[in-house]
């Protein structure tokens, strides 16, 4: 299983692979944003934690359909259905490779995005904890939703609408962390509910994202 | 084909296409009277022969509509996840197609449930939307109908289709309770307090605020005919579906012969 | 014959006319796509029952 995660990430970080691209979205739509809301300092520091979350989950969705189709294009991902791996650590390994080149460069990133959106100073730490937290379950849920649509040609646009309802309550519970954390208010419940989801996707939905593998290499 | 079937042993024998459409054409006529029929008149009483609300005056006619489809929203999904169970358990077509069928009534439900609570909302609250955790949590439901029934279309083969949606559907009914539980924590909302109905308030569990009597039977008959309405789409919805996969089928053969 | 719905009449008619315009779509829309698959599988059967007579025939 090591030789897989060791074989994704070579092959995201290589030329063409889209390791850097994440990031370089997550820049975009952190520039994009006082453009569309005005560069009053006030109003980005009410609205900063909650852009950085979407940004970061944003960013997530563009890389997701990569994380199969290649390997289903090319006939690797019926190879490692044969595999003695099991397809459930297979799709794990899948999530993990997505976060380690996605969510975690996303979250180290956010303190610097959080600069230039005029986050309150308190709220850094907590934000990136937030994202820290929370981008594991993006990951996960992504993988899901790319299992489901990998036979698809173009199945870009449908792997997000089927994915961002799913991230609604990440979203909610992470976006809701930060913005405490910035205001100083308590942040457990929603911090504790936040990584009670990371915890229940990342142990239970490999197994569903196997069976929509399966499925589709029938 | 006028063989008599013999008397099924199990519920389970309704699963076979056959037999779902011997059973389901005989339904078919008594469903549409009866909803027709009840709809009919629970729609015109509460309209015509209801008193006006003393705080939401006549709007408060817009419950004959607005809390049967969101039930009907909801419950459609539900149905869906029992049709997606069994098609994943025991592998009856005719539950997958059900489960297919019934995305676009739910989905049509959740509309109007969205534009009634709307239009319900403009006047009582002041706003046309709030992002109030029932109404959002409506809104995020008809994005799961639209994720379902999209996949349905993308995929050609009718089996992976199948499959595939009925894991979605599943997973998708997990993240559907947890957005409501986050919602709620995101929100309080309009929903609660003095505003508007709850639940408890129509059946009369909460004390505060009972729907009284001369509102319940109008609702309650409004009601089972949206109930009525949704029995009758599957139905038609689901029996189009089967004989569409009697055509693939067919035409399939043609091509190997 | 139309009670008096006050202040709230243009509430309450289009809640009601959105509802029920959006039934009866759904509900048209159902049964046209009922009739023309019913139309389609008689003439797939038709055809094929055409074709088992022919064989039938030629068989015979």
């Amino acid at each position: 299983m090591i030789a897989l995660l060791k074989r994704d990430l070579a092959l995201s970080v290589r030329a063409g692979g889209g390791f850097g691209l994440a990031l370089a979205f997550f820049l975009i739509v952190v520039t994009l944003t006082p453009f569309a809301v005005g560069p009053n300092s006030a109003t980005l520091s009410t609205i900063a934690a909650g852009i950085l979350w979407l940004g970061a989950l944003l960013s997530c969705l563009l890389s997701l359909d990569r994380i199969l189709a290649l390997d289903y294009e090319d006939g690797a991902l019926e190879l490692l259905a044969t595999a003695p791996i099991p397809m459930e650590g297979v799709a794990s390994i899948k999530a993990l490779a997505h976060w380690l080149t996605t969510g975690l460069p996303l979250t180290l990133a956010a303190p610097a995005f959080g600069v230039l959106l005029n986050l309150p100073p308190e709220g850094f730490l907590w934000m990136t904890i937030s994202l820290a937290v929370g981008t594991p379950a993006l990951s996960v849920v992504g993988t899901f939703g790319a299992a489901l649509t990998v036979g698809l040609k173009r199945g870009g646009l449908l792997l997000s609408l089927i994915v961002l309802p799913l991230y609604v309550p990440t979203l909610i519970f992470g976006a809701e962390v930060a913005r405490r954390g910035a205001e100083g208010m308590a942040f457990q419940t929603p911090l504790a509910l936040l990584a009670g989801i990371t915890l229940a996707t990342v142990a239970l939905l490999p197994f569903a994202s196997a069976a929509a593998i399966r499925i589709n290499l029938r | 084909m006028s063989e008599r079937l013999p008397k099924p042993k199990s519920l389970w024998e309704y699963a076979n296409p056959r037999r779902f459409m011997a059973f389901s054409g005989f339904l078919l006529p008594f469903v549409a009277v009866g909803t027709v029929a009840t709809l009919a008149i629970g729609l015109i009483w509460g309209f015509f022969f209801t008193p006006d609300d003393y705080r939401q005056g006549s709007t408060v006619k817009i419950i004959y509509i607005h809390v049967p489809s969101a039930m009907i929203a909801i419950n459609a999904w539900l149905m869906m996840l029992v049709a997606s169970l069994i098609w994943l358990i025991r592998r009856h077509h005719v539950s997958a197609l059900a489960a297919k069928a019934a995305a676009p009534v739910g989905a049509a439900m959740t509309l109007i449930a969205l534009a009634t609570g709307a239009i319900w909302g403009q006047p009582m609250w002041g706003t046309w939307w709030a992002w109030d955790p029932r109404l959002t949590s409506f809104l995020v439901l008809f994005l799961f109908y639209l994720g379902y029934m999209a996949l349905w279309t993308a995929i050609e083969n009718d089996d992976t289709a199948a499959e595939l949606t009925s894991v979605l559907c599943i997973v998708g009914s997990v993240f559907a309770v947890l957005s409501r539980y986050a919602l709620h924590f995101w929100n309080q909302g309009l929903h609660q307090g003095s505003s508007v109905l709850r639940a408890g308030a129509v059946t009369g569990t909460d004390t505060e605020e009972k729907v009284s009597n001369v509102f319940f039977y109008p609702l309650m008959l409004s009601m089972i005919g949206f109930a009525g309405f949704f029995v009758l789409l599957i139905l038609i919805r689901t029996r189009t579906e089967v004989r569409a996969r009697r055509i693939r089928a067919l035409q399939a053969r043609e091509r190997m012969a | 014959m139309m009670p008096d719905l006050g202040k709230y009449a243009a509430e309450v008619l289009s809640a009601y006319a959105v509802t029920i315009v959006l039934m009866v779509v759904l509900l048209v829309i159902s049964l046209r796509q009922s009739a023309k698959t019913k139309a389609a599988l008689r003439v797939i059967e038709a055809a094929r029952q055409a074709k088992k007579a022919g064989g039938q025939e030629t068989n015979g």
